[in-house]
């Protein structure tokens, strides 16, 4: 072995070379896949933002390809659903200034609205599944239509397509589940005496209590 | 003599409990009317069992519980059910919920009803299940189900009851300790059979409440169960810190007292799981304390669960221009409230009203100054006023990490604070903030993955569509090979490049088929005119059908041609959901910088068109005879309305 060497020193080497780039080469490529990042995951960051509506008003197909679009650096206000928080958030994700929502695509609103089948008037066509992104609807051919209210994302995309006119966006009905306590006036607010009666007993400041 | 650990921070309010303990427990005169809200534990609402004009008896079953975090209501009395709707509950927002109204018939009937003479012939199971169905939940404050609270899922090595009471002026679990310790005792013992006889059993009661403690202790001799005493401090009766004086362990942050081997029950919970298996009785009354110097009477009461407020207040001789503010609850936790019609519910404990000189309308808030006394009063070691800039700040990810989740709304810091500053009410909001911001993240997670599980299923379809087509067409060609049946073939193919042509292609394809099927037709009506005289009636016969022949390829030359009209973005894969998208992007692009009149205008002219489809497809379908005539006709009728709606609109503004 050690004669083979000393006699052959060139195709030793390059000998040695090969089967050195053979061994890392091999490791590597095992990193490579075992280690594989999925997506870009700025992407998917600003994926997690938006509100995933899906309804296409910022003029992508969907709320991850206009993720993506960020990221390739379109602007960040093209959101109505998610409105200014949105905006907000994506700015500080990007370490940018957060500008206004552009209204070229719609308005901000505060009423949370789902799609609503007028189910006796449904003629059951199918055109509504197949316009809702988030398969929110059930129903088959020439059968009633109905949408699961907990997956709608109140998107609109089911109300044109259907012939019938049987689709109402309906405002989310408050309820007590989803009452929060609000934040107290401002200081400035509580110079306001109608604003007093706000402040609950645990607010007092006891000490003054007898 | 048990050990007892230090209570961290805490705050001394004045007690003001001397005043309700001087007459013993009362009752009332039973109300006009009883309203039963449905949902009074957390968890989800009981479901209505029995329909208005259902006359009931005491005891009977008015709503059943609905999944495992429920408990059911009852009747408080006998009684004809007048009403089952929304009707204002005591709750911090003033909201109404589902509430069954009673009117009492005054006979006060008990419906059959029988108890476990010795409870430890029967399974933990089974007791549980009583008490599940007997609508026992927590009568401490929070309402939580006991028949969960009692199935933990970790064993229990220490029982605790919490006869604390430390907030200020209430005092009913004070008085219930006088005068029931016995039953106390028993559903102790009850609690502690189902929770598989614990090595240790412990009552807490606060140092303020000498008669209480000697009461209970009569009845503790021949018993394993301890009684401990310690300082009179707010907030000793939190969950968490009863734990922490009792045996000196902290619950985890976000955990449960169950895992680290305890269970903390009210005394009044103890008493009301005793009534539900010795006398098989429901949860249909509490005891409730009702005071402050606006009412001239300070007491407790044996109080029918439902009872208005108005009817507690009256017999109490409430004078409503002296009182400052109702509040339900005590002055540390409690919410004030406006409408006096609400209910007494299962954990309702006080009801007080204040004077004017007693709770003084708050000193408007001033900035903070970092005194610091409000982490030193903190009982969750927290740093309020860290807190306080970030609630302010709206820094919810801050709030998270200054763990924010631990603050158990005591309100000793806002006590404390010599700014004013009303400290709990911004924790309230900003943990109401967080909780609804982790709900919508839930949600759009999930249409995330339900948006994405579509893009792969449609993707996946034109995929399978593309191999089966590929499949065809490898056949053919084979068959072109071996066998000479060319022309099916050759129409295979024809198809096959029909699709794969570009639209453009396509388009003049089908223009140029129109033409000549319009040259036939022409043709087919010649001839047929030309024959019109003269000719036998068989001649006549095949130049109509010639011409009705050309008539349909004509019709289907036509409808295909509209098939294959070029659509705007031919790159794009036609689905119909990317269609849709697409519309509504347009619509919105133009909507924006539209005045109110120019989008009536653009609403009317799209109403119009589509008020025009809708009519030709019932036309068409009143020829066909379809099946759906009524369906077009009433969405016809319905655009018209709309139409109509948004002509008046458009006049009103233009006027
Ligand atoms: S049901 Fe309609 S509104 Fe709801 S997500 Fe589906 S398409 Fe959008
Ligand atoms: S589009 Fe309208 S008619 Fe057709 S299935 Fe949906 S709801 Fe029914
Ligand atoms: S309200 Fe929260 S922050 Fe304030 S003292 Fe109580 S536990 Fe601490
Ligand atoms: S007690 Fe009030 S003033 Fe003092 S540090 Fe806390 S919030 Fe600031």
């Amino acid at each position: 072995m050690y004669d083979i060497i000393i006699q052959h020193p060139l195709y030793s080497a390059l000998l040695a070379l090969a089967g050195l780039s053979v061994i890392f080469g091999g490791i590597l490529g095992y990193a490579a896949i075992k280690f594989k990042v999925e997506g870009d995951p700025i992407v998917q960051q600003i994926d997690k933002l938006l509100p995933q509506t899906q309804c296409g008003q910022c003029g992508y197909p969907g709320c991850k390809p206009y993720a993506q679009a960020i990221a390739d650096g379109d602007t960040i206000n093209k959101c109505p659903p998610g409105g200014q928080t949105t905006i907000n958030a994506i700015a500080d994700l990007l370490d940018v200034d957060a500008p206004s929502l552009d209204s070229e695509h719609g308005e901000e609103s505060d009423t949370r609205t789902i799609a609503y089948i007028r189910e006796d008037e449904c003629i059951g066509c199918t055109k509504c599944i197949q316009a809702c992104p988030v398969d929110a609807i059930l129903g088959a051919a020439k059968l009633m239509h109905t949408v699961i209210v907990s997956e709608c994302t109140g998107c609109d995309l089911c109300v044109d397509p259907c012939p019938v006119d049987c689709i109402d966006m309906l405002p989310v009905r408050k309820g007590l589940s989803d009452w929060k306590w609000g934040l107290p006036p401002s200081v400035r607010e509580q110079l306001t005496p109608s604003k007093l009666s706000d402040i609950i007993a645990s607010d007092t400041n006891g000490a003054n209590t007898p | 003599m048990r050990k007892i650990w230090n209570l961290i921070g805490g705050v001394h309010p004045p007690e003001n409990k001397h005043q309700s303990v001087k007459d013993s427990v009362g009752s009332l005169p039973l109300p006009e009317k009883l309203i039963i809200p449905l949902n009074q534990h957390i968890g989800a609402p009981s479901k209505a069992i029995v329909a208005i004009g259902d006359k009931v008896l005491k005891g009977q079953v008015l709503a059943n519980p609905k999944g495992v975090l429920s408990a059911g209501v009852h009747a408080p009395t006998s009684g004809l059910v007048s009403d089952i709707g929304d009707h204002p509950i005591p709750h911090p927002s003033g909201m109404s919920a589902h509430c069954i109204t009673l009117i009492p018939d005054g006979e006060d009937q008990w419906i059959a009803h029988e108890g476990l003479s010795n409870y430890r012939d029967h399974v933990p199971e089974k007791l549980l299940e009583i008490i599940r169905l007997s609508g026992v939940a927590g009568l401490g404050g929070a309402g939580f189900p006991t028949a969960v609270k009692l199935n933990p899922q970790k064993p229990i090595s220490t029982l605790i009851l919490n006869g604390t009471e430390c907030e200020p002026y209430i005092t009913s679990d004070d008085m219930l300790m006088r005068e029931h310790p016995e039953d106390i005792v028993q559903g102790i013992e009850i609690l502690s059979y189902i929770l598989g006889d614990p090595k240790e059993v412990v009552i807490g009661v606060e140092d303020n409440k000498p008669e209480a403690y000697a009461a209970l202790k009569s009845y503790l001799k021949n018993t394993t169960i301890e009684l401990a005493t310690f300082e009179t401090r707010y907030p000793s009766g939190g969950e968490k810190q009863l734990i922490q004086i009792l045996t000196g362990t902290e619950v985890p942050a976000k955990g449960l007292p169950s895992d680290i081997g305890i269970a903390c029950l009210n005394v009044g919970t103890a008493y009301a799981v005793y009534r539900a298996i010795v006398f098989g009785e429901p949860l249909i009354s509490r005891i409730t304390t009702v005071t402050g110097k606006a009412c001239t009477i300070n007491r407790n009461y044996e109080i029918l669960i439902g009872t208005p407020i108005s009817h507690l207040l009256k017999h109490n001789a409430f004078n409503k221009k002296n009182c400052s503010r109702l509040i339900v609850g005590g002055p540390m936790m409690g919410f004030a409230l406006e409408n006096l019609d609400i209910p007494v519910i299962k954990t309702t404990n006080c009801i007080l009203a204040p004077s004017e000189e007693e709770f003084p309308s708050p000193q408007p808030a001033q900035a903070c100054i970092r005194c610091g006394m409000c982490a030193e009063a903190c009982p969750a070691s927290l740093l309020p006023q860290q807190l306080l800039w970030y609630a302010q700040s709206k820094n919810y990810e801050k709030l998270e990490v200054q763990n924010l989740a631990d603050c158990i709304e005591c309100g000793a810091c806002s006590y404390v604070c010599p700014s004013n500053i009303p400290l709990v009410q911004y924790y309230r909001a900003s943990k109401g903030e967080m909780k609804k911001q982790a709900e919508e993240k839930v949600s759009a997670d999930r249409a995330r993955q339900r948006f994405e599980f579509q893009k792969n299923r449609k993707e996946k379809e034109i995929f399978a569509k593309k191999v089966q087509r590929d499949v065809r067409l490898k056949a053919a060609a084979q068959a072109n090979k071996t066998s000479g049946t060319e022309g099916i073939i050759q129409a295979a193919l024809d198809r096959a490049e029909a699709k794969k042509s570009s639209p453009e292609d396509q388009h003049s394809r089908s223009t140029r088929r129109i033409a000549r099927f319009e040259d036939q037709l022409r043709s087919a009506q010649e001839k047929l005119e030309s024959l019109k005289e003269g000719v036998t009636s068989d001649q006549h016969e095949q130049a109509k059908a010639a011409v009705e022949d050309a008539k349909i390829r004509l019709a289907e030359a036509i409808s295909s041609h509209g098939l294959s009209m070029p659509i705007s973005n031919p790159s794009e894969t036609p689905d119909s959901a990317s269609e849709a998208i697409t519309r509504a992007q347009a619509k919105v692009t133009i909507q924006a910088g539209l005045s109110d009149e120019e989008k009536l205008c653009n609403t009317i002219v799209s109403l119009t068109a589509r008020l025009e489809k809708a009519t030709t497809r019932l036309e068409i379908a009143k020829t066909e005879g379809s099946e759906h005539i009524d369906a077009f006709t009433v969405a016809a009728d319905k655009l018209k309305e709309k139409l109509a709606t948004a002509e008046a609109d458009l006049s009103k503004i233009r006027t």
